[in-house]
């Protein structure tokens, strides 16, 4: 049953900062996407629960970075795209037309593989940028804070607590992402979706990378997509696996918990994947 | 395997020469043809520097310093001439600047994918319709309509200099000729040439602005506003500012349109809405006809000036594009 | 625990239980549509009752602007109202940007629909074709003179002009991006300096290199040589892009084979290049044709027909428009516009001509 969306979701801006947002469900319920004529999901339903990882697992061009942009409503960037069915934060629908976009965005943060901090602005700005952008309007004092705070969550304090004011292109790669890591967290975001993060990173960064993933996952809800099988074994308490078979449409073949998808699969083609013989 | 034989040098070998008889007439033949465009390019500075000689070395600074052009009483001077220009090329600027920015933002970041092509090509059509029919328009359609707002901002802003004219604004019948054939609208005719220019210059860096930044600064809630601020405009700067300057020497050079419209007058003054101004390059056309060889070394001077002044806007212009993070790839 | 779904049916089994409805994503929300439609209506309601009223304006210019205005306090009040402050900065700066590209967008469509309202008439005199105005007293009725000569003196000057700076030009090109080298590169920053000149500047350089210093008279030989001056740049810079588009590979494989590098363009390169090479020509043309400023100062304007470049003064179509719109003589003007929409006419072929050729080929 859904609940229609009150009068304080849309008229007040979104409040201040609150210490700890208690943990969001994500729920999933029939997404089919297409790109034009091409379906390229077909009703993929799926809960990604409250203060967990959800690893979305599969071989490329099943659709999961596709799922996962749904998720934020990224999607429909893309002037072709079209969608079916619904996403819920909280039992709440994202895509009700009664919704504000961009409020949705704010809730849902995203990740990207190739990191882009920008490049015009500091450090510290670019920690500060999606307040500004969404127009939260916070106090300097509170402001200093919270950049140490989502700095220190990303794992990045210590590196350039010294260097605030320098350019956010001149870090590191896996800097770099750690720092986007940082930037979606400011605007207190419920949840947290990441497009194969580490991808374009080197093992040391990886590993910062994927203990950070760790810790926070007590305050956001984490939804991850990922190539490397070891990293959702790591990483993740529960698993989706994604597949699609010669030209049909991504679906979700299995998911559950991880540790079970990973030890004892019920799927043939589940085996097959996280056994290494294909993908 | 053998081991390296230690008894041979390690030294890059001479490759073989320039190759075939054909490939080195084709060489010169293709340098020579550069040498000549170039030749004959820098005879244009040279020839007008030439030319300006005679002038002068007769008048000396004077020649910068005064207003009158009457070669028959001997007094010619390029500042009513100087500043003139650059009234009507500020004007056409301060004009232009705003509306080429919106229609490139428009066209990159608002428009509906399928009419984009259609817009460019609009915009690409602006740029090839001859500078007569922009004074043609200007002269007969444009002009009309500005001479009630010319009066209302003399009107109402008068006590500011630029806006002050040399008439009652507030008689009931208010003398219109006053206000026609000004900078004012000479200005703004010569904006409909430069927002072309402009223009694609723009939409060529906004379209290149990086996707990877666009999708972050939208998937931290900004709205398309908020994402166009903070990412698109901060990546064209180079764009906006070299664009901006390749329409002001494209402004400033302006002839047949400026001079369907203004009425001459060769008074240094800053009053735009005031009948009256001139150009380097309209006082050349119009002056053309009747000069004597004196005089055409005078109108030759005035032509190296804009010459001068055209080739440094431009090329500060170019190194500002080439040099910015957007400009690398972008052509003008 | 784990779920598992069933295998994927495949299209032609059995039909999926329900059908899928598409979510509407992009189109605008009831708020926004409300909040403009209602702050264009309330604005244009305020501003027709206090317009010329009680404000000190007058004029239909005048009444659009202040509607303008009114209409965006409007819309930044009623969006403060339910949305944060980056809404409101969006959708105002939206409405602006939306504006200013209207303007452009009005202020050229009136340009050509002006041209062409004022000028059809004339050219239904069909004696406006075949005449030339030898003869023909400025003031003399519409049915009598014509500007063949001027049709026919653009056609000849831009001739001799393309003869020139065709082969000119595209030679540039090619010494720029098959040879290059250090002064190529000197060579690319002049040509894109010039195509920047102001032309005027290209005719007094022909006026004082041809007529005063080589004694010619004022010819349509002299303007065709201010025209190439003026066409040469553009074209040079254009083929210069088009060429530079043209993958290495093509040219690594033609070496490849044994050809010399000469034979690689001529064989390889421009034929590739050739469509681009042709827009760039076209570019040129339509540069040249609309060129009035040194056409002024080199060639004199006549009133009689004239085939030969080299003998008397030629007109041509520009020079026509200016002279006539100048006149001051009303049936002349009428006249000037009539050239005019001919002018244009031309040049929205040659447009339209490039855009054809540069359609993305199959």
């Amino acid at each position: 049953m859904s609940t229609a969306p009150t009068q304080e979701m849309y008229i007040q801006p979104p409040p201040p900062l609150p210490r700890h947002a208690s943990l969001a469900t994500l729920e999933a319920r029939a997404i089919s996407a297409w790109f034009g004529e091409r379906k390229v999901l077909d009703r993929v339903s799926l809960t990604m629960k409250p203060g967990q990882v959800t690893a979305l697992i599969g071989p490329s061009g099943c659709g999961k970075s596709t799922f996962l942009r749904i998720l934020n409503r990224m999607h429909e960037l893309v002037p072709s795209a079209q969608l079916a069915g619904e996403v819920r934060l909280d039992g709440v629908d994202i895509y009700d037309t009664g919704r504000r976009l961009t409020e949705a965005r704010r809730q849902i943060g995203m990740v990207f593989q190739k990191p882009n901090p920008f490049p015009t602005m500091s450090i510290y700005d670019n920690v500060v940028a999606g307040l500004k952008l969404t127009g939260t309007k916070v106090r300097r004092s509170e402001k200093d804070a919270l950049v140490e705070e989502c700095l220190i969550k990303a794992g990045l304090w210590r590196e350039v607590s010294d260097r605030l004011r320098s350019p956010g292109g001149a870090l590191s790669g896996g800097q770099q992402q750690r720092l986007c890591i940082a930037r979606s967290l400011a605007v207190r975001p419920r949840v947290l979706l990441m497009d194969e993060p580490c991808s374009a990173l080197d093992p040391t960064s990886t590993r910062v990378i994927e203990q950070t993933i760790a810790e926070l996952a007590h305050e956001v809800t984490i939804v991850i997509v990922t190539h490397n099988m070891q990293q959702a074994n790591r990483v993740s308490q529960q698993c989706a696996f994604f597949l699609a078979e010669h030209g049909t449409p991504g679906a979700i073949v299995e998911s559950g918990d991880t540790q079970q998808m990973f030890e004892a699969p019920r799927d043939p083609r589940t085996s097959d994947y996280v056994n290494g013989r294909f993908g | 395997m053998s081991a390296p034989d230690l008894h041979v040098e390690d030294v890059p070998r001479p490759l073989a020469g320039v190759g075939s008889l054909a490939d080195r007439v084709f060489r010169g033949v293709s340098r020579g043809v550069g040498v000549f465009v170039l030749v004959v390019f820098g005879a244009i500075g040279l020839f007008l520097a030439y030319q300006a000689l005679p002038t002068l070395s007769r008048y000396g600074t004077s020649f910068f310093t005064e207003s009158d052009w009457s070669p028959e009483l001997d007094k010619v001077g390029m500042s009513a001439v100087l500043v003139g220009t650059f009234v009507v090329g500020l004007i056409a600027m301060f004009v232009a600047f705003p509306l080429s920015l919106a229609a490139a933002l428009y066209i990159t970041e608002f428009a509906p994918n399928g009419i984009r092509k259609t817009l460019v090509a609009m915009v690409d059509l602006m740029a090839a319709v001859p500078s007569i029919i922009y004074g043609l328009w200007g002269f007969w359609l444009l002009q009309p309509q500005l001479v009630p707002i010319a009066h209302w901002l003399h009107q109402h802003f008068g006590f500011i200099p630029i806006f002050e004219a040399a008439t009652d604004p507030d008689a009931p019948a208010y003398a219109q000729s006053v206000y026609t054939g000004s900078a004012f609208v000479a200005g703004l005719v010569v904006a409909m040439m430069v927002i072309p220019i402009t223009c694609a210059v723009m939409r060529d860096v906004f379209a290149q602005a990086p996707v990877g930044e666009r999708e972050a600064a939208l998937a931290l809630g900004a709205t398309r506003w908020g994402m166009i601020r903070t990412v698109v405009l901060p990546f064209g700067r180079g764009g906006i500012v070299g664009g901006t300057m390749l329409g002001l020497g494209r402004a400033l050079g302006e002839t047949v349109a400026v001079l369907l419209i203004i009425s001459v007058a060769f008074d240094v003054k800053i009053r735009i809405l005031e009948n009256g101004t001139i150009t380097v390059s309209s006082l050349i056309a119009n002056r053309f006809g009747e000069a004597t060889a004196a005089q055409l070394s005078a109108l030759l001077t005035a032509g190296f000036v804009l010459f001068v002044i055209t080739v440094i806007v431009n090329t500060i212009a170019a190194i500002i594009v080439s040099r910015s993070r957007s400009g690398a790839a972008t052509e003008i | 625990m784990t779920m598992t779904a069933a295998p994927p049916k495949s299209p032609s089994s059995s039909a999926p239980p329900e059908k899928e409805r598409p979510r509407r994503l992009r189109g605008r929300t009831l708020d926004d549509k409300l909040s403009f439609a209602g702050a264009g209506v309330a604005s244009l309601a305020l501003t027709w009752v206090v317009y010329g009223k009680i404000l000190p304006f007058y004029g239909f210019v005048g009444f659009v602007i202040v509607w303008y205005v009114v209409f965006l306090l409007m819309y930044a009040t009623v969006t403060a109202l339910s949305s944060p402050r980056p809404v409101v900065v969006d959708r105002v700066a939206s409405a602006i940007v939306h504006a200013g590209a209207i303007v452009v967008g009005i202020a050229l469509i009136s340009t050509v629909l002006y041209t062409f309202f004022r000028g059809f008439l004339v050219t239904l005199h069909p004696n406006f074709f075949a005449d030339d105005m030898a003869g023909v007293r400025p003031q003399a009725p519409l049915d009598e003179g014509g500007i063949l000569h001027a049709i026919v003196g653009t056609a000849v000057e831009i001739g001799i002009a393309t003869v020139i700076s065709l082969p000119f030009g595209v030679a540039t090109a090619v010494y720029m991006v098959e040879v290059g080298g250090r002064l190529a590169r000197v060579v690319r920053t002049v040509v894109e300096a010039m195509t920047a000149i102001p032309d005027i500047l290209a005719g007094l350089f022909v006026y004082t290199v041809c007529i005063i210093t080589l004694g010619w008279e004022k010819s349509g030989l002299a303007a065709a040589l201010a025209i190439a001056v003026t066409m040469l740049p553009i074209i040079a810079r254009a083929s210069d892009v088009v060429l530079r588009v043209v993958p290495g590979g093509l040219r690594e494989a033609g070496l490849a084979l044994g050809a010399s590098q000469w034979q690689v363009i001529r064989h390889v390169v421009l034929p590739t290049a050739r469509p681009g090479l042709a827009t760039a020509l076209i570019l040129g043309v339509a540069r040249g044709v609309g060129e009035t400023a040194p056409v002024l100062i080199v060639s004199g304007a006549s009133t009689f027909l004239n085939f030969d470049p080299t003998e008397h003064t030629m007109n041509s179509l520009p020079l026509y428009i200016f002279i006539a719109v100048r006149s001051g003589q009303p049936v002349f003007i009428e006249r000037g516009f009539g050239a005019a929409a001919v002018l244009l006419t031309l040049v929205l072929l040659l447009f339209a001509v490039t855009r054809w050729l540069s359609r993305p080929r199959v």
